[in-house]
């Protein structure tokens, strides 16, 4: 009898002690340290210095895979990152950089200014494969000074070339693994590449090499959700904590209005544009552009297809930009004058060929687009078309198009444009000279004259039409902190995202 | 289409017609029918709006005396979207049932004709290939490589209602073949092709009715399903199909954007499946003395 009580009572001391336990560990317990993000489009690649504009490959491998010299910061400031420091000569034509000396590559390879020198001058050869050649194009020679210092001589003084080192093309990768980084990214980041399966999702997880401050996530998946509303359901199941890019802005509302979640709404860097192929007549004739550019109504199509969710923009440069002039009047939405002056062209009968990509702001604007030339008697035959098409008919390749719609998220882009054999076929003599004349200003005031004087180019060109300012939407559950408003570059830094306690 | 049978003997005009206004279910669907035929012919006259217009102020408005089935959200009219779409829908598949028709039904009875000879066997293990994908699967297939549109959307149906119509009419025939008044007209040396085009046609006649009416259905269905999936009528025409996609993310702000293309190939479907088994009754004598 006094026997049994007692293992009784030993069972209900065990009981509850198991009890404590487990309340213990709910009362305290961690914060969450998985994380899943949802973006549009899948990486074509992950090598950003090979792979192609596909902006998705910076969006995950940018400051999380690979670092560069610089960072571009959530205020789109330069900050330092492989280099600690840097010297600039007082001509300006030297810059001296100063490396970290603990950091490794995720292989093990220590990282040292052979690595900055090898990728560098791969990025600027001849036979670079970078999306972004114009980036080191006033670079004329990368010196390893000792395994720590590394000296850029300039052709030309470059006042943008930290900020140029911190694009997520400009990342430094080992020789060793360069040629497998497509699959296998190796870089000098806090995350490694878990496992990619294709067309689904990609998770990163901790680097083990990586020296510096263990961030607080240890398994980040990236989902890729092309379609608007499995995006949306996604988020609201909770199957994403984070939507960055969200596809469907008439649904914002609806998650304003829910606790468990929080809007996000930023600027970015991207300019959406109506592209007009310059070298498909009638296309080539700067007055039938500026005729269609007078049918478009920015406002129908920030109202109509973005709910409101855009700025229009009147050239090839974002509005927050110190240096941005309003030139939306150039191109105003004034049907009779865009009739006017087709007829004054003598075109009659036009009919382009207008090419869309799966960007929801493309196939949203789509139909005001093709329903406002029609009223201005240009017949539009829209054709949908998947990424891998766009990117190897419309934007390379044989640039089969007539018009085109797309978001360029990349700063001070503007000199892409001038780029021999860029999508656009835009005649950019007068642009490329602006671009050099900039590039050897090391005033402010007279580098932000400049920038004025290239809008002003640009849009007196029409080599676009320039239609909204990409706004930067994220929806995620309430609890996730950290997560950058703006998008000055294509960017997730994961490193500054946690979740709350 | 097993049970359909076979029954060669017409019934009188005069019957016919006071049987086919007895039948509950054909009158019914005739008259669905009939109503959505009239506002797509009623489109090509009329519509309160232009459907293309853009409105964008006056997007994802309710449905109200000015825009009887709102707007969409390009602020475009829905109920103009609706008639011209029922156009699309009408026009897609009637052509397609029209190619059906008119290349499965000559080939079904020249195979009956020639049976168990080598076109036979070609005729039908063809038919067989076809019929072996799913519809949706070849009209997918046949638009993506020749490119969206409604033409080819047509196409694409038409292909997938061939094998239906072949072999309808060689089961139909073959079992006409069997019977004495055919064999009376081949003593009297009519040939094979002769012989089914003045006896067998008229007499397999009300089962193809039968079929058409449903395919017709069906192919108003495939109509909406590629135009889904964006290889339908290519935009601005409106289509149904093309309607519900683009309502998809905004099912929550504006559901009649949603509901209202869901119900015209509800009621279209609907109304054409009534008539068709109203007629299938009408055609069939036993049913109609099981029900007497």
């Amino acid at each position: 009898m006094r026997l049994q009580g007692k293992a009784n009572m030993r069972k209900s001391l065990i009981l509850l002690a198991l009890a404590g336990a487990l309340l213990s560990t709910t009362a305290f317990a961690a914060p969450r340290t998985d994380l899943t993000i949802g973006i549009q489009l899948e990486p074509t690649n992950l090598d950003p210095t090979t792979g192609g504009a596909a902006a998705a490959i910076r969006t995950v491998t940018n400051l999380n895979v690979f670092n560069g010299l610089t960072r571009i910061d959530k205020d789109g400031a330069v900050q330092p990152d492989l280099a600690t420091s840097w010297d600039i000569s007082p001509d300006g034509l030297t810059y001296t950089f100063h490396l970290k000396t603990d950091v490794k590559f995720s292989d093990g390879t220590p990282f040292s200014a052979d690595d900055v020198k090898w990728t560098l001058d791969r990025d600027r050869g001849a036979d670079s494969k970078s999306a972004q050649k114009q980036l080191f194009a006033a670079i004329a020679s990368v010196d390893v000074v000792d395994p720590a210092t590394v000296k850029i001589t300039l052709s030309q003084p470059q006042g943008d070339l930290p900020y140029n080192l911190g694009w997520g093309d400009a990342v430094i990768v080992s020789q060793k693994t360069a040629e497998t980084n497509v699959t296998n990214p190796i870089g000098t980041g806090p995350y490694i590449l878990g496992e990619w399966v294709k067309a689904d999702h990609l998770t990163l997880v901790p680097n083990p090499n990586y020296a510096g401050t263990k961030p607080a996530l240890d398994k980040v998946t990236f989902k890729f959700i092309s379609d608007p509303t499995a995006a949306s359901s996604a988020v609201q199941a909770g199957d994403v904590d984070v939507f960055s890019g969200f596809p469907a802005p008439e649904l914002l509302e609806q998650f304003k209005s829910n606790p468990d979640f929080q809007v996000i709404v930023g600027s970015s860097q991207g300019e959406t544009i109506v592209a007009m192929n310059n070298a498909h007549p009638p296309l080539d004739n700067v007055k039938v552009r500026e005729a269609i550019a007078h049918a478009i109504d920015r406002k129908a199509i920030i109202d109509g297809a973005q709910f409101g969710y855009g700025t229009p923009i009147g050239s090839f440069y974002p509005p927050g930009d110190p240096a941005y002039v309003d030139l939306t009047d150039l191109s105003n939405y004034d049907p009779a004058k865009s009739k006017q002056m087709l007829a004054d062209a003598g075109v009659t009968d036009l009919t382009l060929t207008f090419k869309v990509p799966p960007a929801a702001y493309a196939r949203a604007s789509a139909p005001i687009i093709q329903q406002e030339l029609a009223d201005v008697g240009v017949k539009v035959n829209v054709v949908n078309v998947e990424w891998a098409d766009w990117i190897a008919n419309v934007f390379q390749g044989a640039y089969d198009y007539d018009l085109t719609m797309v978001s360029h998220v990349e700063a001070n882009d503007f000199a892409a444009f001038g780029k021999p054999g860029y999508y656009p076929n835009y005649k950019a003599d007068a642009l490329n000279k602006l671009v050099a004349d900039l590039n050897a200003t090391t005033d402010p005031a007279k580098q932000i004259s400049i920038k004025q004087d290239i809008q002003k180019q640009l849009a007196n060109d029409f080599a676009a039409i320039y239609v909204f300012e990409l706004p930067n939407i994220t929806v995620a559950n309430k609890d996730v902190q950290g997560l950058w408003v703006n998008a000055p570059q294509p960017t997730t830094d994961l490193s500054a995202i946690s979740w709350k306690e | 289409m097993a049970e359909i049978s076979i029954v060669p003997i017409e019934a009188p005009r005069g019957t016919l017609l006071s049987a086919a206004l007895r039948s509950p279910s054909f009158v019914t669907g005739a008259i669905v029918t009939a109503i959505f035929v009239g506002v797509a012919l009623l489109s090509f006259v009329w519509t309160p709006y232009d459907y293309a217009a853009l409105d964008i102020p006056h997007k994802l408005r309710g449905l109200s005396g000015e825009h009887w089935f709102g707007t969409d959200q390009y602020g475009r009219d829905v109920f103009s979207q609706v008639i011209v779409g029922a156009r699309t829908s009408i026009a897609v598949a009637l052509i397609a049932v029209g190619l059906g028709v008119g290349i499965g039904t000559p080939l079904g009875l020249w195979a009956a004709a020639k049976r168990d000879t080598i076109f036979d066997e070609l005729i039908m293990r063809a038919n067989d290939l076809v019929f072996a994908f799913p519809a949706l699967l070849i009209a997918i297939l046949i638009t993506s490589v020749a490119g969206p549109s409604a033409t080819n959307a047509v196409i694409a149906i038409g292909i997938f209602n061939i094998p239906v119509f072949a072999r309808l009419s060689r089961a139909a025939a073959l079992s006409l073949w069997a019977r004495d008044f055919i064999l009376a007209a081949r003593v009297a040396g009519k040939g094979r092709a002769r012989i089914s085009i003045e006896h067998i046609l008229p007499n397999i006649l009300n089962t193809l009715v039968v079929q058409i009416t449903i395919q017709f259905s069906l192919g108003i269905l495939a109509e909406a399903a590629l135009a889904y999936v964006g290889l339908g009528a290519q935009p601005p025409t409106p289509s149904w199909g093309k309607m519900l996609a683009d309502s998809q993310t905004l099912v929550g702000l504006a559901p009649h954007l949603a509901i209202i293309p869901g119900l015209c190939i509800v009621f279209t479907v609907l109304g054409l499946n009534l008539m068709g088994d109203g007629l299938r009754d009408i055609f069939d004598p036993r049913l109609q003395r099981s029900r007497q």
